[in-house]
């Protein structure tokens, strides 16, 4: 029998696979994309990594610099990159913690020069294997979560 | 060879063993009277957006030491901030005026973000509980002063260790020679995870004890008192508790031994009783006069008025 395509296969772009549900919509936010084209999401598919689902995106038209995908390592450590060429994937790409983070993530001290007097939110990684990163103002270190991705 | 000049004094995360040193023999050489003169035509701004008596007046002597003229707000209502002004086109405004500007602000990070918008060197007087450098640097200059070095000590520090800023600062310090350290503190009170990893990875010997007692087979030499805050506890019966068992007498002194010193960064409460100010193991009043020599040095070496 052949496999129903539960998210259409795409000719061009890049294939975010393995993001643990729910963060799919996270992880474009992290990613900055607006109305720029063709998104497929699909959340909750079965999955053994990730016991309560995986969620998987696909961007059409766009491949995505090693910049843009390293940031998805901050929520989903796990995830797969692949970029489809002409129906075919070129690259599988693996993700590694970015050394330093702009704009992306929130200081979650709220007296910290972020939040209190407009300084540029600014992490450098202080430890890969917990991912967590020390503010270069406040210079706090956390344990990066979802809910420190900036709203804007 | 350590440069400094033209450099922000922002965070004692930023220096190197060798920074350190550096700042340390220039204080000595400032304190011996061998350096004069250096900040001749140089002009110090002194932003307080909170009030710090004792640290403004610190500086402010510094300055008038070492030749320069001084200038500042002491108190942020009177600055242009309570018109609405922006904190960042203040330091960009005011950077203007002067040859360094030393801050202290009650928010986290204000010191570095204003080294970012500012076209001349910042010192970070104090930036809420992160960071207070030119403390931890006199702190540095007062053991190398009465030891003769900053390694090999046995170096204990007492009160709270979760909060304060001073002691964290002083480990990160401490930790780039090879000493080690006893953490005395109630159990709700003690040194934060992520210090003793950083100890941890950096191989420093040290231990966590709750009694003051246990200090005494530990030889210590310096005994540094910070003051443990009634606003930490919930319970005033369970600070009153704590307060009185961490509480320095001269028996206390003879229990740890007749050649320790004991060092505090002031204000004290009653962490010291004022029976142990006229012991010669008392340092903590040349501490605090140590601050000037250490404030001359830095605005010296960064102004490039010292070398």
């Amino acid at each position: 029998m052949t496999r129903a395509y539960k998210v259409y296969s795409i000719e061009n772009g890049t294939v975010i696979d393995h993001i643990p549900t729910p963060l799919a919509l996270k992880v474009i936010r992290i990613l900055g994309l607006g109305n720029e084209g063709i998104m497929t999401i699909g959340i909750g598919f079965n999955s053994e990594r990730h016991p309560r689902g995986k969620d998987i995106l696909k961007i059409e038209n766009r491949e995505l610099s090693y910049e843009e995908t390293d940031k998805i390592a901050l929520i989903a450590p796990d995830a797969t990159i692949n970029i489809i060429k002409k129906g075919e994937v070129v690259e599988k790409r693996q993700i590694t913690l970015p050394s330093e983070v702009k704009d992306i993530l929130s200081c979650p001290n709220p007296n910290c020069a972020t939040n209190q007097l407009g300084a540029r939110k600014h992490f450098l990684l202080e430890n890969k294997d917990t991912v967590t990163y020390r503010c270069a103002y406040c210079e706090r270190a956390t344990v990066v979560n979802a809910d420190m991705l900036a709203s804007k | 060879m350590v440069s400094f000049r033209g450099r922000s004094i922002v965070s004692i995360r930023d220096m190197s063993r060798d920074d350190l040193i550096k700042v340390v023999c220039t204080t000595e050489l400032v304190k011996q009277g061998e350096l004069s003169g250096f900040l001749n035509g140089k002009t110090v701004a002194t932003l307080f957006f909170e009030p710090s008596t004792r640290t403004r007046l610190s500086f402010e002597s510094a300055v008038l030491k070492s030749g320069g003229s001084v200038f500042g707000i002491a108190d942020p209502k009177a600055s242009s901030q309570s018109k609405g002004e922006t904190f960042a086109d203040s330091i960009r405004t005011v950077s203007g005026y002067c040859d360094v500007l030393v801050i202290r602000h009650p928010v986290e990070g204000a010191a570095r973000m204003a080294s970012e918008l500012s076209s001349t060197p910042v010192i970070n007087a104090g930036d809420g509980a992160n960071q207070h450098p030119t403390q931890t640097f006199l702190d540095l200059f007062t053991i190398k002063e009465s030891f003769g070095r900053l390694d090999n000590l046995k170096i204990g520090m007492m009160g709270d260790l979760k909060y304060g800023r001073t002691v964290h600062s002083l480990t990160d310090a401490l930790a780039m020679f090879s000493n080690e350290l006893v953490f005395i503190s109630p159990p709700s009170l003690q040194m934060p995870g992520h210090i003793l990893k950083e100890l941890d990875d950096a191989d420093i010997r040290y231990r966590n004890i709750s009694d003051l007692e246990e200090a005494e087979d530990q030889n210590l030499d310096i005994l540094y008192v910070t003051r443990i805050q009634k606003e930490r506890f919930g319970d005033p019966q369970e600070y009153k508790k704590v307060a009185g068992i961490y509480r320095i007498t001269q028996d206390t002194i003879n229990m740890l031994g007749k050649d320790i010193r004991v060092m505090h960064p002031l204000p004290r409460v009653d962490e010291i009783s004022e029976e142990v100010d006229s012991m010669p193991n008392a340092i903590y009043f040349t501490q605090a006069h140590n601050g000037i020599p250490t404030r001359q040095a830095l605005l010296g070496l960064v102004t490039g008025g010292l070398n």
